[in-house]
């Protein structure tokens, strides 16, 4: 029927109708565009630059900082540099976001399924936890947090006290401060054989259930060795733990550790704040799982609490995941608030340098290229966890 | 066998009477049962979350209302121990919250701008009324210049240069006419005297770039002997092609000289209507504050993130590597990064980035951070519906022969848009809520001139802070959450039969 030569031809397109030479000249045309900005900003930027006697370069990280911060995981006095004071804000920010997530995680499930309650009572307690906190702006809430709820509490000489450890005041939550002494490395060993041995326990606990459908109650168990090793470890090393409790002297606590009210009050406000869309989240996740599937779990003779935890959780998660992703990302950009309460985070001692060095451009670059990686790790982690939960389909 | 019939001892003919429902499942009881008191677990949790939801209403109420301290013109009646809000201050202290440092006898014009606006955004968020064309028209050209007119004053110095480059920028796109109404090759062939002119102009400007003496060096629509050589060549080639165009008589080339037209008389338009003097007292930015920056800021990021959405959303799923690379580069840095750094950025780095003697005000420069910062977000909204569309509807547009811009405009993005709406309003209520971020550098929005009054000494007392901060979160719930009913009711309004 058809030879060689009945083999379509396509006509010859002139030279501008050819999608490959327009593409290519649009392309040519956009790079010179873009060169062109680029190139004005740079050129204005060196003038600006030399007109205003700045110095590009971090050169001014190595200089010492002359301010102190409040709060800070790592060593750190008013002789210290700007790279450490930076460095500092770096793990201020990464405490608060990473304590806040889990938090919020926590209160946005608890939230979600309250949502989805029989009980009317509870379902509306979620509703107006949701539609109130959704709906105000993070600052505000902040502001509320730090400036009305903790600054109305006594001061330190009328403290809530709890039980002489804990002491709650305007001042922050004084609390005992564990001092580890010789030897307290048993108890960490203890603690790192712990979450070894769960793991492996998990994994032999699945495959002898794939294998035999025995089941194994890993999780207590596994949990029990977390807890157990470790104070096994610390008693073979003789309890080298003491405790330093805050003691009221004067105006302030004397002793002990602290939890500043700045720290409070952000991280507060970001699990609060935050947990309102994950609870979203949660509740869009399970309504997600279609009613057959519980339909069809019952009827295979499974009992209310299995259904949920092998049936609907699983399927729920792979619709809660990717958005909740992007919760996690959210509250540690929002983290970034702390400026206006003055918790001391990556952009606010970074706001301070900026002040105080005039170094614009470096300390912007710092907090891009910090915000940035932040962002790509924790979405390549989450894309990964994604992938593993995914539905695996032909 | 006897075939007497057997009758059996009672056959009822009639049907039963119809009985209530028994009382534990219908009416007030009912539902009681069923939603507050299922099982005695269930019951329990009840009364807890009842006394918990008593417990708050009462304190909110109580404070709110029954505690609180109504009238006074000083702090004294509200630093009175047990006393709630203090509503005095909010009283004496609205109008700042509104207008900020707006001077008070030119407030009408803010109201003028309050209500046009009300006035043109309620029939346009009605979807039964008509006219929606002329209604976006109206608020996406003619509105903003009116707030701009009218909330500045219009003091604008629109130099003579400003309409040379309006002029050079109009005969280039005259010059090019002809390729947009007879295509690429014959339009080239029409015009080619208008196009070396045009190019000759090109090459003046450029040269008087490169030469670089005083006199020639200056920008493209400046008074130097470089551009008004360039003007007169470039302008020649317009007209040149104008010429053509009047000259043809077929459809499109009429309608492309008269979208020219149109172009040109919309941007003279706007620059004599900026040039005009409207004897009105100029009000400098530094001047406006309360829900006025809020709102300022709030929409002219969103207008302005739409375009630049929907440009960026089409670059990403674009074929070509270098758009897509750059389209995605640009959305992810924006939205990596927190919104303070990128209102910090515009705020202390853009001054770096201008040339000499061009300044922004702190306002626009934040304007300029928001709008950067949520068209990322927008884009990634916009390609959400631009995904959502089936390919059978690229593919039939092709097939009947439209290029790419009349594929996307006339049949993939009217069904995005529609799609995304109720997306669009949710980066809305977030940009909305995020304007409180502008505060941090300085300006006075709703938040930061409700915390600045209440530490006013004439109220300071230990409940004005709250109520500012309680008024101030209500005002911001109520357009949230007005917000977010609307989306809901768009999107079952576009929700036609999809859902089971």
């Amino acid at each position: 029927m058809s030879t060689a030569s009945d083999v379509y031809e396509a006509p010859k397109v002139s030279f501008w109708n050819d999608p490959k030479i327009r593409s290519a000249l649009v392309q040519v045309i956009m790079l010179l565009v873009i060169g062109f900005f680029v190139y004005e900003i740079v050129d204005n930027t060196i003038t600006n630059l030399t007109k205003r006697n700045i110095s590009t370069g971090f050169g001014f990280l190595n200089k010492s900082a002359g301010f102190d911060l409040i709060q800070s995981l790592v060593s750190f006095t008013s002789e210290s540099s700007y790279g450490r004071a930076l460095v500092v804000g770096f793990l201020n920010t990464l405490l608060v976001s990473s304590i806040g997530i889990v938090i919020a995680t926590l209160l946005g499930f608890i939230i979600g399924i309250m949502r989805l309650s029989r009980n009317w009572l509870v379902r509306s307690i979620a509703t107006l936890y949701i539609e109130t906190i959704r709906n105000v702006p993070l600052l505000l809430q902040m502001f509320v947090w730090y400036g009305v709820v903790l600054k109305s509490l006594p001061g330190p000489r009328q403290a809530i006290n709890v039980g002489d450890m804990f002491f709650l005041s305007n001042r922050g939550l004084n609390m005992p401060d564990t001092i580890f002494g010789d030897r307290a490395w048993l108890g960490l060993a203890g603690l790192v054989a712990g979450i070894i041995g769960a793991i492996v326990l998990r994994s032999w606990a699945r495959k002898r259930q794939a294998a035999t459908g025995q089941p194994f109650p890993y999780v207590l168990t596994g949990i029990a060795m977390i807890l157990v090793l470790p104070v096994l470890g610390l008693l073979m090393a003789g309890w080298p733990i003491t405790f330093d409790y805050p003691v009221l002297g004067g105006f302030n606590f004397s002793g002990g550790a602290v939890i500043i009210p700045e720290f409070m009050a952000l991280l507060v406000a970001l699990s609060i704040y935050t947990a309102s869309f994950i609870a979203e989240i949660v509740r869009a996740g399970i309504q997600a799982v279609s009613h057959g599937q519980t339909e069809a779990a019952n009827a295979l003779g499974m009992r209310s609490g299995i259904t949920t935890r092998l049936v609907v959780i699983p399927q729920a998660m792979r619709v809660i995941i990717p958005p909740l992703a992007s919760q996690y990302l959210n509250l540690t950009k929002n983290s970034s608030l702390a400026v206006a309460i003055g918790y001391p985070d990556l952009v606010a001692t970074g706001g301070t340098v900026l002040n105080q060095t005039g170094q614009a451009i470096e300390i912007v670059m710092i907090w891009m290229v910090v915000y940035l990686s932040l962002s790509l790790l924790t979405s390549s982690f989450m894309n990964w966890f994604n992938s593993r939960m995914k539905l695996v389909e032909r | 066998m006897s075939s007497a019939p057997k009758t059996s001892a009672y056959l009822r003919t009639e049907d039963a009477p119809l009985l209530p429902a028994p009382i534990s499942m219908v009416g007030i009881q009912g539902w009681i049962i069923a939603n507050l008191f299922p099982t005695i677990g269930n019951g329990v949790v009840s009364i807890l979350a009842g006394a918990f939801l008593l417990w708050i209403g009462w304190g909110v109420l109580d404070w709110a209302l029954f505690s609180a301290v109504w009238s006074g013109d000083n702090r004294e009646v509200c630093a009175v121990e047990g006393a709630g809000a203090c509503w005095p201050f909010v009283y004496s202290r609205f109008a700042q919250w509104i207008y900020g440092f707006y001077p008070i006898d030119q407030r009408w014009r803010v109201n003028i701008c309050f209500l046009v606006g009300a006035a043109a955004l309620v029939p346009m968020l009605m979807p039964s009324m008509p006219h929606k064309k002329w209604n976006v028209l109206f608020l996406l050209i003619a509105y903003p210049l009116i707030t701009l007119i009218l909330l500045t004053g219009g003091q604008f110095t629109m130099s003579a240069a400003a309409f040379l480059n309006a002029f050079i920028i109009l005969a280039l796109a005259a010059t090019f006419l002809p390729l947009v109404a007879f295509g690429i090759e014959e339009g080239i062939q029409s015009n080619r005297i208008g196009f070396g002119l045009a190019g000759f102009g090109i090459l003046i400007w450029l040269a008087s770039f490169v030469i670089g003496f005083s006199i020639w060096h200056s920008a493209l629509g400046s008074f130097s002997p470089g551009s008004i050589g360039a003007a007169i060549f470039i302008g020649a080639g317009g007209l040149l092609g104008i010429g053509q165009l009047r000259g043809a008589a077929n459809s499109s080339a009429q309608a492309a000289l008269r979208n020219w037209l149109i172009a040109a008389a919309v941007l003279f338009g706007l620059m004599l209507v900026l040039k005009l003097d409207f004897g009105l007292q100029e009000v400098e930015t530094s001047q406006w504050g309360g829900l006025l920056v809020t709102l300022v800021v709030a929409i002219t990021g969103i207008v302005a993130s739409l375009p630049l959405g929907i440009l960026l959303a089409l670059g990403r799923r674009s074929k070509m590597p270098i758009v897509k690379t750059f389209s995605v580069i640009f959305i992810e840095a924006w939205r990596g990064v927190p919104l303070i750094t990128v209102l910090f950025m515009a705020s202390v780095m853009l001054p770096l980035f201008l040339p000499e003697g061009v300044n922004f005000d702190k306002l626009m420069r934040a304007l300029i951070g928001v709008a950067l910062f949520s068209s990322a977000y927008m884009a990634e909204v916009v390609r959400g519906g631009l995904q959502a569309i089936p390919k059978g509807q690229y593919e039939a547009a092709q097939a009947l022969g439209l290029s790419y811009w009349k594929l996307m405009s006339f049949i993939v993005l009217p069904q995005a848009l529609k799609i995304v709406i109720p997306g669009i309003v949710n980066s809305f209520i977030s940009l909305f809520k995020d304007t409180t971020l502008v505060s941090i550098v300085g300006l006075f929005d709703l938040l930061n001139i409700a915390t600045t009054t209440s530490n006013d000494a004439k109220w300071a007392s230990p409940q004005t802070g709250a109520t500012a901060y309680f008024s101030a979160a209500l005002m911001f719930w109520i357009f949230c959450f007005g917000m977010s009913r609307y989306s809901l009711f768009i999107e079952r309004r576009l929700n036609t039969g999809h859902k089971r």
